[in-house]
């Protein structure tokens, strides 16, 4: 009779949870708070995540891994302009009240440094070990809008082309996404230029936004795909109201309203492509360091070089990938010297792969208006800029050479 | 090196303060392994037997200072198959290279009671500024790390992996947020030869530029941007360039050109 009564139970409890999982699916909206947000951290844990999320770090907001939602940035915002980065702790209890910080998510999915193979000799033998990465699977917390498109970037380059990389692919695959929508930005984001943010829309497994006001402390929380799907079925949210939609509408136009930095994108790929001798890249080679801080943060800056060494005794080799920069000399080494040996020119390079020649390559542009490139340039040199006053330059030319020819 | 014998190798000592040679000596774990793949053949720092030359590879450490340098490191070309100068000392002419902004005599007459004895030259000059020098190890002193991995692509017949980009690739590789851009802490990085490893930057000091201007160094944005935002002052400026590679040309050229009289 017990068998029966405990089969019979558990009969009962799989519907049970069969009737709450049919109820929610992906697109649902809830409304949770701090603590119900912390049960989707241990309910991660539990299915063996590693938890990378924002966390202060020497006066920076930056990923790294975290347990709990006490390591988030409570009350921490912060501030960023051309070449300066601050942080600011306030009295507010907000968890996600700042933007991107110094690094990114390539750090994860392409590390700096990734040895590919090994190789021994040993008597005549000679043999190569292929280096496949032990990976324990991450849950990436509080990715930001531009953030994620800037993974879709990377994804298309990296996996989608004719040479895949099977390790950013791995890494990618067992990524888990809780994203954030902004409800702030600096004076560097120009994600509604490039079409990227402030609001997550898509490639994600659950969303953020956070509400705060005086008494209240809550977060919408939408669920995008199976995997988000499967993390929170079991934990019995509420669904959000349509207020706190409204609430979660609201944080997003203000956030929207609040970015003013402006990448005119219209021909910009023509102009950019026809002013390869264009004399103001002399002007930025005077500025700019070629210290290649601006690749090292763009999240979706993928350059990478080859290093193969050997031991003392040349019986171990190995082949080392680590990320390169465009504005070394080696970069552009090809028999007989560099290619690009000025500063200006490497700047050229670069911004005009971001912006013109991957649309070319990838069918999308390389830039996702994150503003790193911007904040993290030791001598704040501004890409949006530099485009502002080209376009105005050759346009002035332009009518210059048009009024000579009436 | 194709060749049956272990290749030998000494190691020389002009102005300097032995601190490089100590990284070699530091290669604790892996000392056995240089003493299998060479033939350690002169350096008194280690062993006190000397074979004689001619040897195959040649560690310089230091600048010339004294007329009787200037001759001697003839000597050593002469008997060394590969030269390499190790050290900031001897690829730039190191912190004594301070001498060559001031009067030497003024010094000696001040410091020696019989300074007549001294025979000095005015100015500290880096190796290659006297013989042909095959390469050139950066640092103050030299990464353990790079003089191994020197020594083992010279032994192996391979190049050298080692980078003369900013020590901001190392820095940011190494997952540092910029100190400059976040605390506004002046940092020589952005022109610096890398090879530490970013070691100040990740303790939260601004690089000193041990290793010398990297690869097509700029430094006067980076004067212009810490004197503007970063309350860097003139004579500070001097400073920031004038410390272990004080005479490598863009250094040198950058606090000239901040110098009041
Ligand atoms: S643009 Fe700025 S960050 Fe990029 S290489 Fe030039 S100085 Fe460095
Ligand atoms: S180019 Fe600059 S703004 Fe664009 S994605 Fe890269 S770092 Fe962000
Ligand atoms: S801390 Fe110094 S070395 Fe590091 S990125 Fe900033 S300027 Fe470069």
């Amino acid at each position: 009779m017990g068998t029966t009564n405990k089969a019979l139970e558990k009969k009962i409890n799989k519907k049970i949870s069969k009737s709450v999982t049919s109820d929610f699916q992906i697109g649902d909206n809830f409304c949770i708070d701090i603590k119900e947000l912390d049960s989707i951290f241990t309910a991660l844990k539990e299915k063996s995540f590693d938890l990378i999320g924002p966390t202060v770090k020497e006066q920076t907001i930056a990923f790294d891994q975290i347990e709990s939602v006490k390591d988030l940035p409570e009350g921490y915002t912060d501030e960023q302009s051309p070449g300066i980065y601050r942080v600011k702790k306030t009295d507010s209890k907000t968890l996600f009240n700042f933007t991107t910080g110094s690094n990114s998510l390539k750090k994860y999915l392409y590390p700096p440094h990734h040895t590919l193979w090994t190789a021994s000799r040993n008597k005549g033998n000679f043999t190569v070990k292929e280096n496949i990465p032990n990976l324990k699977p991450l849950a990436i917390i509080g990715l930001r809008a531009c953030d994620l498109k800037a993974m879709f970037v990377q994804d298309r380059v990296l996996t989608q082309g004719e040479y895949k990389d099977s390790y950013y692919q791995l890494r990618r695959n067992s990524l888990f996404i809780v994203a954030v929508n902004c409800s702030r930005s600096v004076s560097t984001c120009f994600c509604t230029s490039m079409g990227s943010g402030p609001s997550v829309t898509n490639d994600f497994d659950l969303a953020l936004t956070e509400l705060i006001t005086n008494t209240t402390h809550k977060f919408r929380l939408e669920v995008g795909s199976d995997k988000g799907l499967d993390v929170v079925k079991n934990l019995k949210f509420k669904a959000a109201t349509n207020k706190e939609l409204n609430d979660a509408k609201e944080v997003i136009k203000k956030t929207t309203n609040s970015i003013t930095r402006q990448l005119d994108l219209h021909h910009l790929d023509v102009i950019l492509k026809g002013s390869h001798d264009h004399k103001i890249w002399d002007e930025i080679g005077k500025e700019c360091l070629n210290c290649g801080n601006c690749t090292m943060a763009c999240p979706t800056c993928f350059c990478h070089t080859l290093e193969d060494t050997t031991d003392l005794t040349g019986s171990t080799a190995q082949r080392t990938r680590r990320w390169d920069s465009c504005f070394t000399i080696e970069f552009s080494y090809l028999h007989g010297g560099s290619v690009r040996t000025s500063s200006g020119a490497r700047y050229r390079h670069w911004m005009t792969h971001k912006l013109a020649t991957w649309i070319e390559q990838f069918d999308m542009s390389g830039c996702v208006g994150c503003g790193r490139c911007i904040t993290w340039c030791p001598v704040g040199i501004d890409i949006t800029e530099v485009a502002q006053t080209l376009r105005q330059t050759v346009l002035d030319e332009a009518h210059a050479v048009a009024w000579e020819e009436i | 090196m194709p060749s049956l014998k272990k290749p030998t190798l000494a190691v020389w000592k002009f102005a300097s303060c032995d601190g490089c040679q100590l990284s070699l000596l530091d290669c604790e774990d892996e000392l056995l392994a240089v003493a299998d793949a060479v033939q350690i053949a002169n350096f008194p720092e280690a062993s006190r037997a000397v074979q004689k030359g001619p040897y195959d590879i040649s560690l310089v450490e230091g600048s010339i200072t004294t007329p009787h340098d200037a001759e001697r490191i003839h000597k050593v070309r002469r008997s060394s198959r590969y030269l390499i100068s190790i050290g900031s000392c001897s690829t730039a002419g190191g912190i004594q290279g301070l001498r060559n902004f001031a009067n030497v005599k003024a010094f000696t007459n001040t410091v020696y009671a019989h300074p007549e004895y001294i025979s000095t030259l005015k100015k500290s000059t880096p190796i290659s500024d006297h013989v042909q020098v095959d390469y050139e190890l950066r640092g103050c002193p030299v990464n353990k790390y790079q003089l191994l991995e020197l020594l083992s692509a010279l032994i192996n017949n391979r190049k050298p992996v080692i980078s003369a980009h900013s020590v901001c690739l190392e820095c940011k590789m190494k997952g540092n947020p910029c100190i400059m851009v976040a605390h506004g802490t002046p940092c020589l990085g952005p022109v610096t030869h890398a090879g530490c490893d970013a070691l100040c930057p990740s303790y939260n000091r601004g690089c000193f530029g041990c290793y010398g201007p990297k690869e097509t160094a700029e430094p006067a944005s980076l004067s212009r941007r810490m004197a503007e935002f970063h309350n860097v002052r003139k004579p500070e400026l001097v400073h920031l360039y004038r410390s272990y590679n004080a005479v490598a040309d863009e250094f040198k050229k950058e606090s000239e050109s901040h110098e009041t009289d």
